[in-house]
């Protein structure tokens, strides 16, 4: 296995967040987001909702769920700009690593646009909330959980945007592994050459993929090169630094080249014997290891 | 066909300003006027027909109603699974438009028959399937198909010749009947409804009388069409330019089974893969037995063992001679 986790994912330690600050724009600010909570809480509720439903269903991929709450947190925190999810003007948000589907249904519940009742719903017979996002759960904009199409799918509603003068963004949050994907370097390819400045890819960097380590599977190092070398502007930033996050997410620049967060993260963040720990793709929690995770989310929110 | 068809979406283009085209970089001299009327709708997106079908999906969430372009395998294959999981899953109105029907692409070769394209889009149950049999229907069916919220696959033939009494006639779940027969029908799928016209003639010829009918609305399938065509004839012959499997034979089969017809059918349609097989469209359809002559020359063959039919009409000597080598 890799010696660290900035190896496994092909990034280095301390790369500064941030590219060109001088052309930033002051995206959310003009908008209004009054009543939602700020990442710091909404990380939090995002990750007690990630253990509570996966033990109550059974189910796993918990430590995908858990790698990016603080994302979401950020995004649904004032980030992603969606007055309303029914807002045909909103900011798009694909997920294109569908397997944490779970994340986000705690993130549109967290917020208040998915209700407890629905959210009560992951994972019983008959309900469209799973394992998996379906466009049909409100405030889910597209379906996703074949790795490699999100992203082709976020740069086809940039493109909309851009053609209908539209002030909207499109955001695609990405696995890591998912870049094994040749898709997902075709749709990087193009949201380049078309210059698509309003499409910004997250990709969760946790170094991890369902059978091993990313650098033991297939390499994908070095990260951030690669993107610049398709013609994006690449951010490395710690993926659970929720003040710099929203800085980095807030400040992108306006440079006519869409934009990647790679984002550094541990798999399973938040729970210690999850952490960095390939098992917990697939595993669900016994009623101990409940126990443990929930009261180390307690002494960790305290 | 191709010229047609796009010229004809040109014109919905100006009427809806919701229509854009976008090509995996093919379509020299088809696709040059309309890249130059509506350059904001327009976009090559490159040989990457996987991001074009996940392009087309942002695009018509957003409200547009994307055409993706390219070669028939290139457009139903490679994008496959962007298709099921993007315009079929989301039900988004993107049209998939598939270029070369069968053996169209002639000395291209293999790679370029679309031969199971009808299979593998049918199977979609929420996918509208149109194969149209010549330029004015292709135009009849894009516009008959211009409001349709969900997905589209066109399959568009190469051929450039009238279907003789088609005159643009299309209907969703309909077929078209050409003529009346009273031994045999033979049903074509899109563009083999040419020389399926021609071997009806040769039928007639010999004294066979032959129904003949397009299916171009593949899907919604003409099913009421196909029960009441059915339902009184000894022999079905479907004539396509596809696999055996999956396509106009196998929909036709189905559709015997499920209503108990007693006609019995025949599928003429590709048997193997083409591998090293190349040449002209009129060579490739005579070595798998898609030209009139080999389309007549099965009919005549199965009629010939069809017991109810021998007893009844003095028609069988040709096809017996036709059985020992004899050209028709």
């Amino acid at each position: 296995m890799c010696a660290t986790q900035a190896d496994q994912a092909g990034l280095a330690q301390d790369v500064p967040s941030g590219g060109a600050r001088d052309a930033t724009v002051a995206a959310s600010k003009a908008l209004d987001f009054q009543g939602r909570p700020p990442a710091g809480v909404l990380s939090g509720q995002i990750r007690r909702t990630i253990l509570e439903q996966s033990k109550r269903a059974g189910v796993g991929h918990i430590g995908s769920a858990l790698s990016i709450a603080d994302l979401l947190a950020v995004l649904f925190g004032g980030a992603l700009r969606v007055p309303d999810v029914e807002d045909p003007e909103r900011d798009r948000l694909v997920l294109s690593k569908g397997h944490a589907a779970l994340a986000l249904y705690a993130a549109l519940h967290a917020t208040g646009w998915l209700s407890s009742e629905a959210l009560a719903s992951f994972c019983t017979d008959g309900s469209p909330i799973a394992t998996h996002p379906e466009h049909v759960v409100r405030g889910v904009d597209f379906s996703t959980g074949s790795l490699g199409q999100g992203l082709s799918y976020a740069v086809g509603a940039a493109l909309a945007a851009r053609i209908q003068n539209s002030p909207r963004r499109a955001f695609a949050l990405l696995s890591d592994a998912e870049c094994n994907e040749g898709a997902t370097w075709e749709a990087a390819m193009f949201a380049a050459h078309h210059k698509l400045g309003n499409m910004i890819a997250i990709v969760d960097v946790n170094g991890q993929q369902a059978l091993g380590y990313t650098c033991d599977v297939l390499d994908l190092s070095p990260m951030s090169e690669r993107w610049t070398a398709f013609g994006w502007d690449a951010h490395d930033v710690d993926g659970h630094d929720l003040e710099t996050l929203g800085q980095v997410l807030d400040g992108l620049p306006v440079s006519g080249r869409p934009q990647v967060v790679l984002a550094r993260t541990i798999f399973g963040k938040g729970v210690s014997y999850m952490e960095n720990t390939i098992a917990w793709h697939y595993l669900p929690m016994s009623d101990l290891q409940y126990e443990m995770a929930l009261s180390e989310l307690e002494d960790g929110t305290a | 066909m191709r010229n047609a068809f796009v010229h004809a979406l040109e014109d919905l283009a100006a009427r809806d300003s919701r229509v854009m085209l976008l090509t995996g970089d093919l379509g020299f001299t088809v696709l040059e006027r309309f890249a130059e009327r509506f350059p904001d709708r327009f976009v090559n997106v490159g040989v990457a027909e996987q991001n074009m079908v996940g392009l087309a999906t942002g695009l018509a969430e957003a409200g547009f109603v994307p055409f993706v372009y390219s070669i028939g395998t290139f457009a139903s294959l490679r994008p496959y699974e962007f298709i099921r999981n993007g315009p079929l899953l989301h039900m988004l109105p993107v049209r998939v438009v598939g270029v070369g029907a069968g053996l169209d692409y002639g000395h291209n070769g293999v790679t370029h028959y679309s031969l199971e394209d009808i299979a593998v889009m049918r199977a979609q149950p929420d996918m509208t399937v149109v194969a149209p049999a010549d330029a004015a229907q292709a135009i009849a069916a894009l516009r008959a198909t211009a409001t349709i919220t969900g997905p589209i696959y066109f399959r568009i033939g190469k051929a450039d010749l009238p279907v003789p009494g088609l005159d643009g006639r299309f209907e969703l779940g309909r077929l078209q009947v050409l003529a009346a027969g009273a031994d045999v029908a033979l049903l074509a799928l899109g563009s083999a409804a040419s020389e399926a016209a021609q071997a009806r003639e040769l039928l007639a010829a010999r004294g066979i009388s032959a129904a003949l009918a397009v299916v171009s609305s593949v899907q919604p399938a003409p099913i009421d069409d196909l029960v009441e065509l059915l339902e009184d004839l000894p022999l079905a012959v479907t004539v396509e330019s596809h696999y055996r499997t999956g396509g106009l034979g196998s929909l036709t089969a189905e559709v015997i089974a499920e209503s108990a017809l007693s006609c019995r059918l025949v599928r003429q349609a590709v048997e193997v893969m083409p591998r090293g097989s190349t040449g002209s469209l009129s060579s490739l359809n005579d070595a798998h037995g898609l030209s009139a002559r080999s389309i007549a020359s099965r009919v005549e063959g199965e009629l010939l063992r069809e017991p109810s039919r021998e007893a009844a009409s003095g028609w069988q000597e040709p096809a017996r001679a036709l059985a020992r080598g004899e050209t028709v």
